[in-house]
């Protein structure tokens, strides 16, 4: 048995390929709910509208794609050059840590400065946060040859300890009764709902502005081109006059700056604050996320708000039937899987001799 | 506490608990470090630990004898194994992110299986676990199960089969140079999964020993990143498996080093710095090995017939 790559790409297969993985994915996690002894058809009826069937539901659901759509960009970024940055979680936590190190009410005062000036300052530093945690396992991997997949999975550990001790020492909310939490935000940076009565704030607007000009940056710039060129083929990049070393730092720093900045909007949108529980896994979400998307940052913004309203489905649902919320993940899972089988069929071809 | 600290490093107790601290590393170092060595990163670990630790339990919980649970553990892993061989080595995928798929399937499905299996418990169901070896007239084994002395065992086994058998041989030279091994008339795809679905299975009974071993139950987020640790120590142990044991063994001795200086010292630093320093030193073992890291030369290279 061997894989032959197909001569030539059918257009048709490839858009093909997502339908199939999606069918294949509702499919498996059927089997998960049978199993759970529960109906499969209300299951499924009730996670999509816990996540997309009404106004509420779409609501819940951008909201919770907002962090997720930073964070999948943040990978698809990385990977797109071949660094694989699984760091996203820890990122984001510190940039969490950041915004309120800056707007944060410390002692009742905080800063001095008008909002104007200190809301760019708490995102910028929030986004420093993030790329200087990557910039630790990108100079290892340039300079050292350490692979980068090990120190940024160890990084996240170490980056939520500290979160963690700053939550019991520097930054900890006096009021908040020994239950570790930040000081909180100051108001006037808390940014403004998109939709009135709804958690939906303007963070959804610059995540996807960001989506749409990161699409840009490697679409149409010569630093999009020289990095999509070292994650085709370093050595071909470095031999045509490509910055190898220099491109992956950069992407690097880009890339833990998204994440960093996915803290940030969180903080500033959502908490309010930064608990150690402030996110569920958005930085390994946001992996996910992108190669569903295929590593492209538009489809990032898709994929991160299908994702999203699994999430917030499988909340909802489960309050209906005897489903473990667990399922979501289930789901998410299976369907990165068939999607990574998927597309493999659609540009190879089975051969049995 | 200078004192402190060297009458600990004499008590037996704390080399005991240094040796239960390293052995699921040994054996998902030796899981990891079999893969590899047949060319083949596996980051499905972490999941397939989380597997190995249910399945295990949960046979024994449902009435199976101890070891049919730590076989139960290993062919979980083997399944999981399989999944990473085809997905890696006829697909050619990106063994980063196939690994990573694992390890969200494997984590997920073996969480919504235990709450599948137990809805409504509030304190975690638990079972009978592996009994002390009191009858081994040796100070610190003494105080292990036998699946720690499986683990010390496997090492020097894993050592020989690799470099002293024929299969140990194909093994290695899919992972260094898979043309080659085509030459010699190997089955390179074979071969490739045929490792990773033993090291695929070292890794459930690395899981096996949290819940039959160290504890009794299963719980969510009890593998902790114990699987990430094992890749970083293959790295440190150059892909051999007598420094893989050292490896191990050195992690869990700073590992049971710092909770005991943290019950020593006070409140001298706040405890998360006690606890970072696991994850630290695995970074640092990282960055003095990195000059001179061997790796097999065909690791996350995928292999097709009459590419180059």
């Amino acid at each position: 048995m061997r894989l032959e790559a197909r001569a030539e790409l059918s257009r048709s297969m490839l858009v093909a390929a997502p339908f199939v993985a999606i069918a294949a994915t509702l499919a498996i996690a059927a089997a998960f709910v049978a199993w759970a002894g529960a109906p499969v058809g209300r299951t499924y009826a009730l996670i999509f509208d816990g996540g997309f069937g009404s106004r509420f539901a779409w609501s819940e659901t951008l909201t919770r794609a907002t962090p997720l759509i930073l964070t999948g960009l943040a990978a698809a970024v990385a990977f797109r050059a071949r660094l694989y940055n699984i760091g996203a979680e820890g990122q984001l936590y510190v940039g969490a840590l950041a915004a309120i190190a800056v707007g944060g009410l410390h002692g009742g005062t905080g800063f001095e400065l008008p909002a104007a000036v200190l809301h760019p300052a708490m995102l910028v530093a929030a986004m420093a946060a993030g790329a200087l945690l990557m910039l630790v396992p990108a100079l290892l991997k340039t300079r050292l040859g350490v692979d980068e997949v090990v120190t940024t999975l160890l990084l996240n550990f170490i980056a939520l300890l500290f979160v963690s001790m700053m939550l019991d020492g520097p930054m900890k909310d006096p009021m908040a009764m020994g239950w570790p939490q930040s000081v909180a935000l100051q108001d006037t940076l808390e940014l403004a709902k998109l939709i009135e009565r709804t958690r939906v704030h303007t963070g959804l607007l610059y995540a996807i502005a960001l989506a749409v000009l990161l699409w840009g940056l490697f679409r149409y710039t010569t630093f999009g081109f020289e990095a999509r060129a070292v994650g085709a083929n370093a050595r071909a990049a470095a031999f045509a006059g490509v910055p190898v070393q220099r491109t992956v730092v950069v992407v690097a720093l880009l890339s833990g700056a998204l994440a960093g900045l996915a803290g940030a909007i969180e903080v500033a949108g959502r908490t309010g604050y930064v608990t150690l529980d402030m996110s569920p896994g958005y930085g390994y979400s946001g992996i996910v996320i992108a190669m569903l998307a295929g590593l492209n940052p538009l489809g990032v913004v898709a994929a991160a708000i299908f994702v999203a309203g699994i999430l917030v489905g499988a909340d909802s649902m489960s309050r209906g039937v005897a489903v473990p919320t667990y399922i979501a993940d289930v789901i998410v899972s299976v369907a990165l899987l068939s999607m990574l089988v998927a597309t493999a069929f659609a540009r190879y071809r089975l051969r049995w001799n | 506490m200078i004192d402190a600290i060297a009458a600990m490093l004499v008590n037996a107790d704390f080399w005991s608990a240094v040796l239960r601290i390293a052995t699921p590393l040994i054996f998902g170092t030796l899981g990891v470090l079999l893969c590899e060595r047949a060319g083949v990163l596996n980051l499905g670990i972490e999941g397939i630990m989380v597997a190995g630790a249910l399945m295990g339990w949960l046979a024994v919980y449902l009435g199976a004898s101890l070891w049919a649970g730590v076989l139960v553990a290993a062919l979980t892993g083997a399944v999981f194994g399989v999944l990473h061989g085809v997905l890696t080595v006829p697909l050619a995928l990106s063994q980063h992110v196939a690994g990573l798929a694992i390890t969200l399937f494997a984590t997920s499905v073996s969480y919504y299986a235990y709450r599948v299996s137990f809805p409504n418990v509030t304190t975690p169901p638990t079972v009978q676990t592996f009994a002390e070896m009191s009858w081994l007239p040796l100070a610190v084994l003494d105080k292990q199960t036998p699946l720690t002395l499986l683990a010390l065992v496997l090492v020097p086994v894993i050592g020989w089969v690799l470099y002293r058998t024929p299969v140990g041989l194909a093994i290695r030279m899919v992972g260094e140079n898979p043309a080659a091994a085509e030459g010699q008339g190997l089955n390179v795809n074979a071969i490739r999964i045929g490792a990773i679905v033993c090291g695929s299975a070292l890794m459930g009974v690395a899981g096996a020993f949290l819940t039959l071993s160290a504890f009794n139950a299963f719980f969510i987020n009890m593998v902790n990143g114990r699987g990430w640790i094992c890749v970083a120590l293959v790295v440190f142990a150059s892909w051999r498996p007598g420094k893989a044991l050292a490896g191990a063994l050195l992690f869990a001795f700073f590992d049971a080093l710092q909770l005991r200086v943290q019950q020593v010292a006070g409140d001298g630093l706040p405890y998360q710095v006690y606890l970072m320093l696991p994850y630290v030193l695995s970074i640092v073992a990282l960055i003095l090995v990195a000059r001179r890291a061997a790796y097999p030369q065909a690791l996350m290279r995928p292999y097709r017939k009459g590419e180059r």
